[in-house]
């Protein structure tokens, strides 16, 4: 196949996911209100008796970010379902085109919601009083370590909504990506659970990506977080973009 | 022949431990329609993702315009045009956009594409609802659409699978007169269908499927004169007899009908053939209700040789 035939088909089914954004207003202002909620939440009814040694609401942005990307993954899941389930991915497939196009079409449109949901959330904290003290290249780590994030939990996705017979079940398999944050350092400081949860907490690969973050924007220490948060989120990116191949493959080829 | 583009010749495939095709030979000459008439579950709409690369075959070989189905999917592909049994459009997109998509898809350029689509949704009449999302459209709308989507790139060679199943009669003629424009334009089609008024009434050729397997091929007539002239309907007042009835007369009856209670047997319709059957079935102690004398439709011939029951 042409090279150029190949970039013809994944721009056009970018820019075909691109479009759905807009009209699938609800579960987008699900992914972006729910998590706004809860930042709210967090900082106005929980964070005045949680202690974490600054003003709350700085504590707990980067949390609320990969929040907003879990609910967010749900919607990748779904739709990609929905192309298996509907048809009209024989019709991509009967086509002399690079059918793996239409999952990068997914993956695409994930990381430009999630940019502009990572927006609203930042935008809102700093009305609740975030400040962060990041100079501009910390800014930019900050994104390129985000977006490796969305990139590897939408691949994840991808192959949740490969895996799903049906749209709920490719929603119910992300519940862990809202689950997860939950148990890290995302909302409280780990050495308050108990043990067992602690161990997890320290050890799962969501605190790193926090810890990462939290350093950039708040100059609070990183130590080895950042490797850890690049190793595990790289692997699984490739992991999963590699399963996702596969799982393309086994679905639609049978 | 080499003027078959649609060749398969003992084409296999299994799911588990079920044979869904086995051994079905195919053949579709150029510029013409073919259909693959079968009950649910017969194997049509696997030989037709086959036949567009979509599965592979266990055994057998299948070509399409001369390519190889399974060496060369990217050929076959570039050739043809399928339209499963679900309208595969997408519902967040208006009607235009999935034109102007499938048309890029299709390696058409932008303005080729634009001018493809205004024709095709002013053909199958979707002008003015081409700016609404296809996740309004009514089934009918969304299955013409499908076709027009299909049609975009000027396939040589289109499979429709069961494409009228579930339509309105006007959608449906609609989708009869576009398929007789195609083939007066030089353009081979392969459909499956349930409906063998649709098989008798479009297709040059018709393949008998039943249970993975070819039980007729030929054209419509030929199929037809495969049984005698008429054939007598008995019907009987209640299921007792009618079960005698199915006992004694089974092998021979063409078709039964257990709701209404009725059987039909071949005859020559001379009366001394239907005393003989009468006869018998007073010998028997089986009540016979009423009689009917029928000409056979592409139906029975259809009931016959799956051995179905009429449903």
């Amino acid at each position: 196949m042409r090279l150029s035939w190949a970039l013809t088909d994944s721009v056009t089914l970018i820019g075909r996911n691109l479009r759905h954004l807009p009209r699938n207003i609800d579960s987008l202002l699900m992914a972006v209100i729910l998590p706004v909620m809860l930042m709210l939440l967090f900082v106005y009814v929980f964070g005045g008796a949680i202690n974490t040694g600054t003003e709350y609401v700085n504590y707990v942005v980067p949390g609320i970010i990969l929040l907003c990307a879990g609910f967010g993954a749900s919607m990748t899941a779904v739709s990609v379902a929905n192309d298996m389930l509907n048809g009209i991915i024989d019709r991509f497939r009967s086509m002399p085109i690079l059918s793996s196009a239409v999952l990068t079409g997914h993956v695409v449109a994930s990381l430009v919601r999630n940019a502009l949901s990572t927006a609203l959330v930042i935008g809102v904290a700093f009305l609740a009083g975030f400040r962060p003290t990041a100079t501009w290249l910390e800014w930019l780590a900050a994104v390129a370590v985000l977006a490796l994030f969305v990139s590897a939990i939408s691949w994840v996705s991808v192959c949740l909504g490969l895996i799903a017979k049906s749209q709920d079940a490719a929603s119910g398999f992300t519940f862990a990506f809202a689950f997860l944050p939950y148990v890290s350092s995302a909302f409280v400081p780990t050495d308050t659970m108990p043990v067992v949860l602690h161990a997890f907490a320290e050890n799962q690969p969501i605190t790193p990506v926090i810890e990462t973050l939290r350093g950039l924007l708040l100059g609070t220490p990183i130590g080895n977080s950042a490797w850890l948060a690049i190793a595990w989120f790289g692997g699984i990116l490739v992991a999963s973009y590699v399963l996702a191949a596969y799982l393309f493959k086994r679905r639609t080829t049978r | 022949m080499v003027d078959d583009v649609v060749r398969a010749t003992g084409i296999e495939k299994s799911y588990g431990r079920v044979k869904v095709l086995d051994g079905v030979d195919l053949s579709v000459a150029k510029g013409t329609v073919a259909a693959l008439l079968g009950p649910n579950g017969a194997g049509k709409t696997t030989m037709i993702r086959i036949l567009s690369t979509l599965v592979r075959p266990d055994a057998g070989e299948a070509t399409v315009a001369g390519h190889d189905v399974v060496r060369e999917p990217d050929r076959v592909k570039q050739v043809i045009s399928l339209t499963g049994q679900y309208a595969a459009v997408d519902e967040l997109l208006t009607a235009e956009e999935n034109m102007l998509m499938m048309g890029r898809l299709g390696r058409l350029g932008r303005v080729e594409s634009r001018r493809r689509a205004a024709e095709l949704l002013a053909r199958l009449d979707l002008v003015d609802v081409r700016k609404r999302l296809v996740k309004t459209y009514s089934g009918g709308m969304r299955r013409r659409l499908d076709l027009a989507v299909s049609l975009i790139t000027r396939p040589p060679v289109i499979f429709l699978d069961e494409r009228t199943t579930g339509l309105d009669p006007r959608s449906r003629q609609t989708m009869w007169d576009i398929v007789s424009e195609l083939v007066a334009s030089g353009v081979t089609i392969l459909l499956t269908t349930q409906y063998l008024e649709e098989a008798d009434r479009l297709a040059d050729k018709i393949t008998l499927l039943d249970g993975g397997k070819v039980i007729a091929h030929g054209t419509a007539e030929e199929l037809k004169s495969r049984l005698s002239n008429e054939q007598v309907e008995l019907s009987y007042a209640d299921a007792e007899n009618y079960e005698k009835a199915v006992v004694d007369l089974g092998g021979s009856a063409l078709h039964r009908d257990p709701q209404r209670r009725s059987l039909a047997v071949a005859t020559d319709g001379s009366a001394a053939q239907v005393r003989v059957l009468l006869d018998r079935m007073e010998e028997r102690g089986i009540a016979v209700a009423t009689i009917e004398l029928q000409r056979p439709s592409l139906d029975d011939v259809f009931m016959s040789l799956t051995g179905g029951e009429r449903s």
